[in-house]
């Protein structure tokens, strides 16, 4: 199962996100990771250094595009230009699978530069399947669509936030991207019990997990990227673990950024609960 | 609600400026109750109300916005004061919200719309316009797409004066009323002195310092805006250069252009000659040409 055509058949470990303050770290010290996620939009750009930097990457880790604003939710058509470089970028990481999320940011030609919640409507399922079949079959690689955090929701909704995913990944026949912080940090704001959504996942499309910190405020949560992971996040990755397999995991940490080992160790808490998961299945 | 209409609601309310206290207005775009205008679309829950729900989208628009602007334009913000610098890019940002998947283009139309709105430098209008042009060419220059070079031996005097070159397109050149390069080194040096050790009293000194040398009086420059080993610089040229450069970007002839560059100017004839060589051999060495359209420069040296 972890191995699924929706991550292009790789069994990838434990990996971080890939952020400018560890540049100088990775390319002098080489350190030991399974693989680095980069942020496609840092990167679809004509020349320079940040180029220069990803190609030294590339040549000793292996690298997973994820993207933060091809908005398969709005009720736009997809940015030609802006896939037009997506599609160079994935040339030149040989990306074996990309991801973005389920979410809507533009309106009208205009970017909000944030990821919006969904309406969890049939319309708005049937709609954003089609832009990820049209996204992949343009970018000829798998996609994977990612949960967000959010801190609204419609009264328009017609579902629970688990099933508008299962449908949208079932119209499409994409992959998910399964980030249980996100999952967390909803079920807070929205109320709702996390393990349900966990459970109700296509377990086959699974292609990647997500793990991170968030801010916890008095009202809400917000998913700050800029805390250890806490413990009830590692009990849903745990029992996400168990139903989907050794799956590829990565922790994003993306603001008040620690050393690159401090970030790598956390990540590396994960194996924990993957050890376990590979000891059930040799058992 | 359809999704369409569901998305434009929402998005005009996120990108709606917020108060001086940084909460959402209480006025909806529609002109109403902000209050009426989210409960129509957004469901309360047992702690936030729909507006307080929408509230949290419309005040991280903006604070991911403006953390961007004060990103790429430091020199602007030391210009305008930190107070002004903010007003002007929350009008901006209104004027001209994104239309680029990237924050990378945010200030793409800044000093377009300065120019419309000089308002906002009032005095310092020319200072600020020259400082905007100036964040926006390093911009270009640290990402831009560089060709490949043509080399000194490929700008041989065999080629004529019809040759026709291009300049790598990082490059921007730009003829500048103040000495902003000056200007932006120092307010760089500034930053990366703040740490964490900073506290109040050296951040205000800070800020008097990079108030006291936005101060500059007026002295008119040329640069090149390029970048060499992936790091960006800003280099002074003379008038002459600057013509002659200007004049290749825009697919004039190299003999058209050195006949411009030398029309109105002080040096002296003798001279000409060894000035334009030594300009040449150094732009060859530095990369910045690339092979034009229509180009009489052999392929290979």
């Amino acid at each position: 199962m972890p191995a699924n055509r929706f991550n292009g058949f790789t069994e990838y470990g434990i990996g971080i996100g890939l952020r400018a303050p560890h540049y100088n770290h990775i390319l002098t010290r080489k350190p030991v990771c399974d693989w680095f996620e980069i942020i496609s939009e840092n990167f679809m750009i004509d020349g320079g250094r940040p180029l220069r930097i990803l190609d030294e990457i590339l040549e000793q880790y292996k690298v997973v595009q994820h993207g933060v604003s091809m908005y398969f939710g709005s009720a736009e058509k997809a940015n030609r230009e802006h896939l037009r470089r997506l599609k160079e970028l994935v040339k030149r990481t040989k990306t074996p699978w990309l991801s973005d999320h389920l979410c809507w940011g533009s309106v009208d030609g205009r970017y909000t530069h944030d990821l919006l919640p969904m309406p969890y409507t049939f319309e708005a399922a049937k709609l954003t399947a089609q832009k990820v079949r049209e996204v992949r079959d343009y970018l000829e690689i798998p996609v994977a669509v990612e949960n967000v955090s959010s801190y609204a929701e419609f009264h328009v909704s017609e579902m629970t936030e688990w099933e508008f995913l299962n449908e949208v990944v079932e119209q499409a026949d994409c992959g998910i991207l399964l980030d249980v912080n996100n999952i967390y940090v909803s079920s807070q704001n929205h109320s709702f019990n996390p393990f349900d959504y966990v459970n109700s996942v296509p377990a086959e499309r699974v292609a990647q997990i997500h793990i991170a910190g968030h801010s916890k405020y008095r009202r809400y949560i917000l998913d700050t990227h800029d805390h250890p992971v806490i413990d009830p996040v590692w009990k849903l990755y745990e029992r996400a673990i168990q139903r989907v397999g050794h799956t590829a995991t990565l922790l994003e940490w993306d603001d008040s950024i620690p050393s690159f080992d401090e970030v790598h160790d956390e990540a590396l808490k994960a194996n924990k609960f993957l050890s376990s998961t590979l000891l059930a299945t040799a058992v | 609600m359809r999704l369409a209409a569901l998305q434009r609601t929402m998005a005009r309310a996120v990108m709606q400026p917020l108060t001086a206290a940084e909460r959402m207005q209480n006025t909806a775009p529609d002109g109403k109750s902000m209050r009426a205008y989210a409960s129509r679309f957004i469901k309360p829950n047992d702690r936030l109300s729909s507006f307080d729900r929408l509230e949290i989208y419309n005040r991280q628009y903006w604070f991911r916005l403006l953390s961007s602007m004060v990103e790429d334009f430091p020199g602007l913000r030391a210009v305008l004061g930190d107070r002004k610098f903010e007003a002007m890019s929350k009008a901006y940002l209104m004027d001209c919200p994104s239309q680029s998947f990237t924050l990378r283009n945010l200030g793409s139309r800044l000093e377009a719309w300065l120019r419309k709105h000089p308002k906002w430098a009032g005095s310092k209008q020319e200072l600020a316009i020259d400082i905007t042009r100036l964040e926006w060419a390093d911009i270009q220059a640290f990402d831009g797409k560089a060709e490949p070079p043509l080399r000194a031996e490929q700008l041989g005097a065999d080629a004529g004066a019809n040759l026709t070159l291009r300049m790598q397109p990082y490059i921007s050149l730009l003829d500048l009323k103040y000495p902003v390069d000056d200007l932006l080194l120092e307010v760089r040096k500034e930053d990366e002195g703040t740490d964490f050790a900073s506290n109040a009293f050296q951040e205000k000194h800070k800020r008097k310092r990079v108030q006291a040398v936005a101060k500059l009086n007026p002295a008119k420059i040329f640069l090149a805006v390029h970048r060499l080993d992936d790091s960006v610089y800003f280099r002074r040229i003379e008038r002459e250069e600057f013509v002659i450069l200007r004049a290749l970007g825009d697919g004039k002839s190299l003999g058209k252009a050195i006949e411009a560059a030398f029309r109105k100017s002080r040096v002296p004839s003798a001279e000409r000659a060894e000035s334009v060589r030594k300009w040449f051999q150094n732009w060859a060495a530095l990369g910045w040409f690339c092979r034009g359209k229509g180009s009489a420069v052999p392929e290979k040296s």
